[in-house]
């Protein structure tokens, strides 16, 4: 299913012309809606598809697919499910490669096209996950934006048959010192804390990245994780004529009309404009009534199929719904509750109002439905039924006005093949390598001031403002290089298990901007390194794909190079794409943001009791680098902290090397040989160190001379590297273990004391290293 | 001899039910689920309301949740002796039903808050604190975003002199008054805190504590000896 962001839309195509809608709102029109009948009398009647966002080769094709003009309500169903976001018709032709390129995988249960993946993860358990993006309505109202964003996450999971489990978020803002980002960054937070925390779901981790690219397009990707039995999977289908559809949770109202188009801009006349906010507002004790409603009709098992309203509202979930099942529908729209009861067809068609699903239900079925939605105070009423027409129908004050085949809404909407190119200044971006910085003196400053900039200072600012503990099951959470859950206890009476989840998601839009095919790649590969050195095995991959204009070929080249990466990646690693999001249009003006991937990867951890714990658990332990260490510092943190430079070209993305150090960590992980371990990324090993020390107040001297130079030793960010801490007596066995999977591992040290020594270089108190670590961003934001 | 029971109540939007019963069935009870709509206690020995967002705490926390049906019976069994511990929003629906005093403020910061929390065990003569020593220093989270707790002069000082005040926090994480985590009723059968104890009763799980045991296996020693 798709999510509930809009596109921004730049046609303008036949813009002026005085259409139906226009004089239906301004008095002229006639008191009933645009009908079917109507519409075969009124043929050349000119309609604001426009305004809509649709194109005048768009139109026409809806025009052939019906035989004559579109009604009101028809063509608003038609423009958000074809719009970019609802019908990826821009991204389409690039993201079939993770299909074409995915891996042999036994785990994956459901794939992409339901409103979720699912994946198998032992013991009759099944996970299911999904990253979304939220971007533009948490710029224009950071609060309800970016809490309406983990709604609709939530619903999507929900929809699936599973009980959400917990949620993540990968944020990304514009500079730290932008007085915008004081604006959007707080609301943001506010609105995932007071969403997330009032619907019971433990937030268990994500990022926060400032960087000036995003600072008119903020990023707000919110992933959720729900947990099922295998047998359980619930699909958005509608089969069986004569079986009844029905709309349960909220009220449907004005809100988020021109969330997925533009139809308040353009259609609405100055006093009703004003009563209709294109952002959606959240109410996540509907939500949570929600969960627990739908958790109970599953059980019950009175639900034949199910979908989440999310972007285009009820045209989407009944289009969709009947697409995948018998093909007809037939719903009377006077029967949608409504909030605001001046609202016409084909506002109730668009609204976007959150906390919304509906169902397909047998007549037998109704009575028990009904009284399990009554129990959780959950408003649930019949709006229809379905038909074996193969026709999707609508009836307002009893006149037809809409009749469409609902896949050619759902299913057939445009695809282009748009044009893209390198962008002009790539090779002289690519040439611009940081070969020619000059390296600092002092290595002891410049690891401070890695260690209290923005993006790599402590997130506690943000991440307290979670409930990081609801429903007990939290294993790890942030600062945890992966969220882990275990699962034995989720739901009552279920057979119990050992196994664990381990989530990460990461991105890098400086690697993705200097090449989105290696940018991709390697934001893959923290996420699955992140999910490993938890010890559990990486299983499967969503993603969140944030671009901007794919109508400028230089970011189409980007999103096409970004998908082939992730893809070929995807492969070689053996974690198929189980799902995720594009979000394009993420630029003001024609300047883009970086072009960032965010991936999440999903793990499994068979005993979660083994779980290794980030960083430096105890003292007297031999500390160890997995990897090898290359001067790679091209979009390095680093480099921008130290020199605010973006050239040359990122580190290698080595997917072998990545594998193996996998395939190590999972492995000493099970036979308890470490005590700790942290990965290796933004700021490199220096950055790795201290993050390590600070995990559990415990230092460690240490000595660097991997490369024979200090400086790249401490902050090259070469990748398929990891930390770990091990037992002085485990360590033979342990270095064997990386030996047979050809995994460089080099001793560096020991744990204890109360200072992070490397020697011959530089000494910091841990204090020290805690006061510029946590400082940062309560100075910044108060 | 049977199991105590220890009644978990669900209301709309609780959200730690599942983390208090699992704490009640740790410490060898049984948990008993009540829902807010039933006229029904169910026979059980103990209550615990938990935390949660009753009501989407769209109006003052608790204030609806203490009209609820279960509430007509919880309050007379309170007044007349019944243990019950409430955490949190459970805490705010004890204030809001007057058998603690007292109310729970936005936290000063204005913002929520999760974090461990150290804390004094200011009294161990309640139903629910036996097993801790007064004076002890121990480690519960906290999460919410009203915890600040405020009452008049003449209440702090009645909570103070009969030494009714039964957690404190050292570092106030939300501007409560006299660093205030948690307090009882005069009996000592009542006792509501900000701070989540059946979030520390697992090694594996939560916070980095086990010290939450400690209300658990009050309650069952005093069950057991009554």
């Amino acid at each position: 299913m798709i999510g509930s962001e809009p596109d921004a839309v730049s046609g303008v195509e036949g813009r002026g012309t005085r259409h139906s809608a226009e004089r239906m709102r301004s008095g002229e029109r006639p008191m009933s809606a645009d009908s079917v009948k109507r519409a075969g009398v009124t043929p050349d009647e000119a309609m604001p598809f426009a305004e809509l966002g649709m194109k005048r080769d768009e139109y026409e094709k809806v025009k052939e697919i019906l035989g004559r003009r579109p009604t009101g309500s028809e063509l608003a169903i038609y423009s958000v499910m074809w719009s970019e976001h609802c019908s990826y018709k821009s991204s389409k032709v690039h993201l079939r490669q993770f299909a074409t390129k995915a891996p042999k995988s036994e785990a994956l249960l459901v794939g992409m096209g339901e409103n979720a993946g699912v994946v198998d993860i032992g013991d009759g358990w099944a996970a299911t996950f999904k990253i979304e993006s939220h971007n533009h309505p948490s710029y224009v109202e950071p609060h309800q934006g970016a809490a309406t964003g983990v709604g609709g996450i939530v619903r999507d999971i929900m929809s699936m048959g599973a009980r959400p489990i917990a949620v993540m978020d990968a944020l990304r803002f514009g500079g730290a010192h932008q007085p915008d980002t004081k604006r959007v960054l707080p609301g943001v937070v506010e609105g995932i804390s007071s969403y997330g925390n009032c619907l019971g779901l433990p937030n268990i981790g994500g990022e926060v990245v400032f960087d000036p690219c995003y600072i008119g397009n903020p990023l707000v990707n919110a992933l959720c994780v729900g947990l099922l039995r295998k047998d359980q999977i619930k699909l958005a289908t509608a089969p069986g004529p004569g079986n009844k559809v029905v709309l349960f949770g909220a009220s449907t109202g004005p809100d988020g009309i021109g969330g997925a188009s533009v139809l308040a801009s353009a259609t609405f006349e100055d006093e009703s404009q004003a009563k209709r906010p294109a952002v959606q507002v959240g109410d996540p004790f509907m939500e949570k009534l929600l969960i627990e409603c739908c958790l109970e009709l599953y059980a019950a098992d009175v639900v034949v199929g199910i979908q989440d309203l999310g972007a285009a509202g009820v045209s989407c979930a009944t289009t969709e719904l009947a697409a995948k099942g018998t093909g007809g529908m037939h719903v009377d729209l006077n029967l949608v509750p409504l909030r605001d009861p001046s609202l016409r067809p084909e506002e109730i068609l668009m609204s976007e109002s959150q906390e919304r699903m509906m169902a397909v239900v047998t007549p037998s079925d109704i009575p028990a439905f009904m009284a399990i939605c009554e129990k959780w105070d959950v408003p649930a009423v019949v709006i229809g039924e379905v038909t074996d027409t193969g026709r999707l129908v609508m009836t307002w004050d009893g006149e037809v006005i809409v009749d469409i085949p609902p896949g050619t809404a759902a299913d057939d909407g445009p695809v282009y093949e748009r044009p893209y190119h390198e962008p002009v200044g790539q090779p002289a971006l690519n040439a611009d390598t940081p070969d020619r910085l000059e390296r600092p003196d002092n290595l002891r400053a410049a690891l401070l001031q890695l260690l209290g900039s923005p993006n790599l200072a402590s997130k506690e600012w943000v991440t307290s403002q979670y409930d990081r503990y609801v429903r007990s099951n939290t294993v790890l959470a942030q600062p945890a290089d992966a969220g882990m859950l275990r699962i034995s206890e989720v739901m009552a009476g279920a057979e119990p298990t050992t196994r664990g989840i381990a989530l990460a998601t990461d991105g890098n839009g400086r690697y993705a901007k200097l090449d989105p095919y290696a940018g991709a790649q390697l934001a893959l590969a923290e996420a699955y390194r992140n999910v490993a050195v938890t010890g559990a095995k990486p299983l499967a991959v969503t993603n969140c794909l944030n671009f901007g204009s794919p109508e400028d070929p230089e970011v189409m080249w980007q999103f096409a190079e970004a998908v082939r990466g992730l893809a070929d990646a995807c492969k070689i690693l053996g974690v198929p794409v189980t799902g995720g999001n594009v979000s394009f249009y993420n630029q003001t003006g024609s300047t883009a943001i970086h072009p960032t991937p965010v991936v999440g990867v999903l793990g499994v951890i068979d005993d979660v009791a083994k779980r290794v714990p980030s960083g430096f658990t105890s003292e007297g332990l031999r500390v160890a680098l997995l990897g090898e260490t290359k001067a790679e510092f091209g979009g390095s943190e680093w480099a921008h902290v130290a020199h605010g430079h973006l050239g040359g070209l990122p580190p290698e993305a080595d997917l072998v090397a990545e594998a193996a150090l996998a395939a190590v960590l999972v492995e000493a992980g099970r036979r308890g040989l470490l005590q700790g371990s942290h990965d290796l990324s933004d700021g490199g090993l220096g950055i790795a160190l201290a993050e390590a020390c600070l995990a559990a107040g415990v230092g460690a001297t240490v000595s660097a001379s991997l490369t024979g130079d200090a400086f790249t030793d401490l902050f090259s960010e070469s990748s398929a590297r990891a930390l770990v801490a091990v037992r002085p007596e485990a360590f033979d066995e342990f270095a064997a273990l990386c030996a047979r999977h050809e995994v460089p591992c080099y001793g560096l040290g020991v744990t204890g004391g109360t200072s992070l020594v490397v020697e011959g270089v530089f000494e910091v108190p841990l204090a020290e290293l805690r006061e510029t670590h946590e400082g940062t961003l309560p100075e910044l934001l108060g | 001899m049977s199991a105590a029971r220890v009644g978990i109540v669900t209301f709309p939007g609780t959200l730690d039910d599942q983390d208090a019963a699992r704490a009640v069935r740790l410490a060898g009870a049984e948990a008993v689920p009540l829902w807010h709509a039933d006229h029904d206690l169910n026979g059980v020995d103990a209550v615990f309301l938990p935390g949660g967002f009753s009501y989407g705490d769209y109006l003052r926390c608790g204030a609806i949740s203490r009209f609820a049906p279960l509430m007509d019976e919880l309050i007379p069994a309170a007044l007349a002796g019944l243990p019950v511990l409430g955490t949190c929003n459970g805490f705010q629906i004890l204030c809001e039903a007057h058998l603690l005093p007292g109310a729970l403020t936005r936290n000063a910061s204005l913002h929520y808050i999760c974090r461990d929390q150290r804390l004094r065990v200011e009294s161990d003569r309640t139903a629910w604190t036996h097993d801790f020593a007064a004076g002890q220093e121990i480690v519960l989270p906290v999460k919410h975003g009203e915890g600040r707790y405020v009452a008049s002069d003449e209440t702090l000082a009645e909570l103070e002199a009969d030494g009714r005040v039964v957690f404190r926090y050292l570092g106030n994480p939300n501007g409560s008054l006299n660093d205030i985590a948690g307090i009882t009723n005069e009996a000592g059968n009542v006792v509501g805190l900000m701070p989540h104890p059946e979030h520390a009763v697992e090694d594996l799980v939560g916070a980095p504590s086990t010290d939450g045991r400690a209300f658990f296996t009050s309650i069952l020693r005093k069950l057991v000896n009554s």
